[in-house]
């Protein structure tokens, strides 16, 4: 109990720095671009006097009221829920663009991480049981070479060679665009085969993690004696390889699969830059090349406090699943 | 203490066998300077390629800096000059074709690499000292200034790193300097937790105490007596944080982050994805940047995972007499 409190502590402590970081960044940062922005906005006259003042205040510029006053009234407006307002989507509020894009991001996010783990941690135990055949010792530096490919690249070469070269699969966007978004079989077929490409991109580049952690796990649980004694009972190999090894030796996975749910909201930037995906990480992008720091601040929020809950999430499962910890504690 | 024989007790010969490497070593001094350094790469060599896959990882990471070192020497023209031969597929005169504003790929691959791996290594470099800076202070003192540290490296830890230096990037001017510096704070927690943990372990062992009885000073316990002892730790946790360094740096100046007019891997993949080089079919100008990256990597990885079997024997690939393999594999 008091490993979870000491942890709850700690997690509210870090959504506060995470909070204030966002506050001080734009404020602190040299030369002030948020104001070189204005300037630019207002001489091409295309801003109305109340979208300046809201950016103002999103921003802090020419505030002259003291840091602290404007910190509270940021703690306020987040208290409300109010981030601001996008200029590049001028005048949709910043959580209505989060809101709508986060959809897709979470959709395409919680398919291949668990698809990921799933198939990493299987052939991890494959590779760790035929240790020193020719499966392991071909996967291993296959492996090897895959987790040191940038994972831009190695989604841009999967869209070259299927998007364009062979033509199977579409270049960008989540659907069709000439599809009305709605439930309709049409829509979600679409999206679907929308999907696929950035789908199977994260999952090759996820999967090594996986199934090295599990594989070097594996192995060291495989020389444990109650292994051994499985074995000399005459268990078959299945239940053996299953039941006894991988069970105990998929704990360090179980917590980086908590932590990698909570790194779907802003860990598939890349993949939706180069697919141009309509999620939460291509609007990132967007915000940063137009200069929509609302907007930029706001994604950046929801992708801290989405990956502080996992983190949380995943130290109360490791609590749980794991006695040892709970033990060391009630000592 | 184990049972070492006492300083009147030691005979030459114990002496000898103790300290015969720095007694040959002191025997090299007669030796002229280029069989020292040559005796010396030697012995080096021979510790590296005790494990294969430091051997071949370490060939692969030399011959990068070797042409990071030399190659721009032999690129004659302006990697970024533009010239009329557009679009040009690899051919004999330009070995990997040409952008779309005819500028050769391979001199900027060349000079790319230059700056690539320069600006890693000494991110690499940083992170790796603030690390240290951080994770042994306050592993040693332990207390509240240890609270306040791990705190700071933990809060570090869970914040997001990617988007976090995207967005700490696009405030500040455009540049490796800035890339350098947002890499450089979003990524030193995980190094400091390793070493924080090493440290404490470590600082109320027995030569920390003799050396602080002596005298020392706390600086001096700490990075002359402590911090030696940890090196193993530091070069394998230098070398992941190198990969990593070299691969973030490339995304984010893939996105737009770092200076365009600098020749680096990352930029040629801006200018690449700004050029739609994809979609036009100019696969020479995305995939040689990406296959330097991936194979410098594996070649980073390599040096690690060769480091973590010496420090993990379960790991180690042992070489069974092939009978026992047959029984290993089809037991159970």
């Amino acid at each position: 109990m008091r490993q979870i409190i000491r942890r709850t502590l700690f997690y509210l402590v870090a959504a506060w720095i995470s909070v204030t970081l966002n506050f001080l960044i734009p404020r602190l940062a040299p030369g002030n671009p948020a104001e070189a922005m204005m300037i630019h906005l207002q001489q091409r006259g295309s801003v109305s006097p109340a979208m300046m003042q809201a950016l103002q205040a999103a921003l802090g510029v020419n505030n002259t009221q003291p840091l602290w006053i404007q910190y509270f009234q940021y703690l306020n407006n987040l208290l409300h829920g109010a981030l601001g307002i996008s200029y590049t989507n001028y005048p949709t509020p910043v959580t209505a663009i989060i809101a709508q894009n986060i959809q897709w991001t979470l959709m395409l996010g919680l398919v291949t991480v668990v698809l990921g783990f799933i198939l990493g941690c299987l052939l991890g135990i494959v590779m760790a049981w035929m240790r020193n055949s020719a499966v392991d010792t071909i996967l291993s530096p296959a492996v090897t070479f895959l987790s040191a490919i940038p994972y831009f690249w190695l989604a841009l070469i999967i869209l070259y060679v299927f998007g364009f070269t062979l033509g199977w699969f579409p270049f960008a966007d989540g659907y069709d665009t000439t599809l009305d978004p709605g439930w309709s079989a049409a829509f979600i077929g679409s999206a679907i085969y929308h999907a696929i490409l950035p789908a199977i991109t994260i999952i090759i580049s996820s999967i090594a993690g996986w199934m090295l952690v599990m594989r070097n796990s594996m192995i060291t649980t495989l020389s444990e004696d109650y292994i051994l004694m499985a074995q000399a009972k005459g268990l078959p190999r299945r239940r053996v390889m299953f039941a006894y090894a991988a069970r105990n030796a998929i704990l360090p996975n179980i917590s980086g699969f908590a932590l990698a749910i909570g790194s779907i909201v802003g860990g598939q930037l890349l993949t939706e830059i180069v697919f141009s995906y309509p999620g939460i990480g291509f609007s990132l992008l967007e915000a940063v090349r137009g200069q929509d720091y609302a907007l930029m601040q706001g994604i950046f929020l929801v992708i801290t406090l989405a990956v502080l809950g996992a983190n949380f999430l995943a130290d109360l499962c490791y609590v749980l699943l794991d006695p040892r910890v709970r033990l060391e504690r009630g000592v | 203490m184990t049972n070492l024989p006492t300083n009147d007790a030691m005979t030459t010969q114990d002496i000898e066998n103790r300290f015969s490497p720095s007694v040959a070593d002191a025997l090299l001094f007669n030796q002229p300077l280029s069989v020292r350094v040559f005796v010396a790469l030697g012995r080096i060599w021979q510790q590296l390629t005790k494990s294969k896959k430091v051997a071949i990882g370490c060939s692969i990471v030399l011959i990068f800096v070797l042409v990071a070192i030399f190659g721009p020497f032999f690129i004659h023209q302006d990697p970024n000059l533009m010239t009329a031969n557009a679009d040009a597929a690899p051919s004999a005169a330009h070995l990997l074709g040409t952008t779309t504003t005819g500028q050769d790929i391979f001199s900027q691959l060349i000079v790319g690499t230059r700056s690539s791996i320069f600006w890693g290594l000494v991110t690499g470099v940083a992170v790796t000292f603030v690390s240290i800076v951080v994770g042994l202070i306050g592993g040693y003192f332990g207390g509240m200034i240890d609270e306040i540290l791990s705190l700071v490296t933990n809060v570090f830890l869970v914040l997001p790193a990617l988007p976090l230096a995207i967005v700490l990037a696009s405030y500040f001017p455009r540049g490796p300097v800035t890339v350098s510096l947002v890499i450089t704070l979003t990524s030193w927690a995980w190094g400091a937790r390793v070493l924080r943990a090493q440290t404490m372990s470590m600082r109320s062992r027995e030569f920390v105490a003799a050396a602080r009885s002596c005298g020392e000073s706390t600086f001096r316990l700490i990075f002359f007596e402590i911090f030696p002892n940890e090196i193993s730790i530091v070069a394998a946790n230098f070398v992941s944080t190198t990969l990593y360094v070299i691969l973030a740096s490339a995304s984010l100046e893939f996105l737009g982050l770092g200076n365009a007019n600098i020749v680096t891997w990352g930029s040629m993949f801006y200018w690449a994805q700004t050029a739609n080089a994809l979609f036009s079919g100019l696969w020479w100008w995305f995939v040689p940047p990406g296959l330097c990256i991936a194979l410098l990597g594996a070649g980073l990885s390599l040096i690690n995972f060769g480091i973590d079997e010496i420090a993990d024997p379960r790991l180690r690939r042992e070489k069974l007499p092939a009978r026992w393999k047959k029984r290993l594999r089809f037991s159970s």
